[in-house]
C-alpha cells in the first residue's frame, strides 16, 4: 500500500545545512565536518544500544562506530539532492548512520557466522518461541506440525529462508548478504512463507482460522 | 500458553505491511511524528504494520527514535 508523505516547507536549521552542504570549498569542509561530528556519537550511541545482543565488543565496537559514521556521510553528501524536507535535515541524514550501523553488523555475522550454512537446529524451535520444556505434551504436536507445513507447503527457496531464520536464529541482514539478496526480498519470502504456514496450521486445527479477517 | 501465542503472532501477516522498502524510505518521516507524539500509526498504518512485524526495521525505527531524541544507549 503506497504511503508517500507530502512534502512540507523545510525548515530554517535545515535550509541552513543544505546551503552550507552546497557551499565551495573551506566552507563546505567545514559543513561536512560539522556534520560528522553529529553522525560519529550516533553510530557511538547505536552501536551500544545494540552491543549487549552482539557478540562484538571494545575498539571493534567504536571502529564499527567510526567505520558507520564514514560511510554515513559519504551516503548523505551522495544523496543530499533527495532531501525533501519531510522531516529534520538532521533526522533524515541519522537515517543513515543507523542504516550504516545495521548493515555493518549483519556483514559481521556473515564473516564471522555462528551456525554454518546449512545446518538445521529444528531441535531449537520450540525455544525459539518459548515452549515451557515442562509443557512438551501439549506443544509437541504443534511443533511437528509446523515442522511438516515447512516441509510440504514451502517453495524451496522459502524453506531455506525460513530455516535459516526462524530455526537457526541467522539475522535476516546477514543472511540477504549470504545469499546476495537484500532485506526487503528476504523479508518478502518470509511474510509469504508466514501466511502459508499460518493458512496450513489453522486448516489443521492447531492455530485459530481467522480468514475472514483478511490475515 | 506463552509459545503458542508467540508462534501465532509471528505467523500472523498483515495485508497493510508495506514491505521494509517503503518503509525504510519513510523513517525519518515516522520517527518524527513518534517522538513528536504525533499519531504516526493512524497516519501510516502500513509502515506500524511493518515495523510491529519486521525485526530489523524494527530495530532501525528504535534506534532512529532514541538518536533524535538524545537518548542514552
Amino acid at each position: 500500500m503506497p504511503e508517500a508523505a507530502t512534502a512540507a516547507g523545510i525548515d530554517a536549521e535545515s535550509a541552513g545545512w543544505l546551503r552550507a552542504l552546497a557551499e565551495p570549498g573551506a566552507a563546505r569542509e567545514a559543513a561536512l565536518a560539522r556534520l560528522h561530528g553529529l553522525l560519529l556519537p550516533i553510530a557511538r550511541r547505536e552501536v551500544a544500544r545494540r552491543g549487549p545482543r552482539l557478540a562484538i565488543t571494545g575498539p571493534e565496537l567504536d571502529d564499527l562506530a567510526h567505520q558507520a559514521a564514514a560511510d554515513a556521510l559519504l551516503a548523505i553528501t551522495g544523496k543530499v539532492g533527495q532531501f525533501r524536507g519531510e522531516s529534520r535535515f538532521t533526522t533524515w541524514a541519522y537515517r543513515f548512520v543507523i542504516f550504516e550501523v545495521s548493515a555493518k553488523i549483519g556483514r559481521h555475522f556473515w564473516r564471522h557466522p555462528v551456525v554454518p550454512l546449512g545446518a538445521e537446529q529444528w531441535e531449537r524451535l520450540p525455544d525459539r518461541f518459548g515452549f515451557d520444556p515442562a509443557r512438551e505434551a501439549e506443544w509437541r504436536d504443534l511443533a511437528a506440525a509446523v515442522r511438516r507445513a515447512v516441509d510440504t507447503e514451502l517453495t524451496p527457496r522459502q524453506r531455506e529462508v525460513f530455516v535459516a531464520i526462524v530455526v537457526n536464529g541467522v539475522p535476516l541482514d546477514t543472511l540477504a548478504l549470504s545469499l546476495g539478496s537484500s532485506r526487503n526480498a528476504i523479508y518478502k519470502m518470509m511474510f509469504d512463507a508466514r501466511r502459508k504456514l499460518r493458512a496450513a496450521l489453522a486448516a489443521n486445527g492447531y492455530l485459530p482460522d481467522d480468514s475472514a479477517r483478511g490475515s | 500458553m506463552n509459545g503458542w501465542s508467540a508462534l501465532e503472532r509471528f505467523l500472523r501477516t498483515d495485508p497493510r505491511d508495506v514491505g521494509c522498502s517503503q518503509a525504510m524510505d519513510m523513517l525519518h518521516v515516522y520517527a518524527e511524528l513518534v517522538a513528536a507524539g504525533e499519531p504516526a500509526e493512524e497516519r501510516y498504518p502500513g509502515i506500524a504494520a511493518h515495523l510491529r512485524a519486521c525485526g530489523p526495521c524494527g530495530e532501525d525505527f528504535e534506534g532512529l527514535l532514541a538518536a533524535i531524541r538524545g537518548e542514552a544507549p
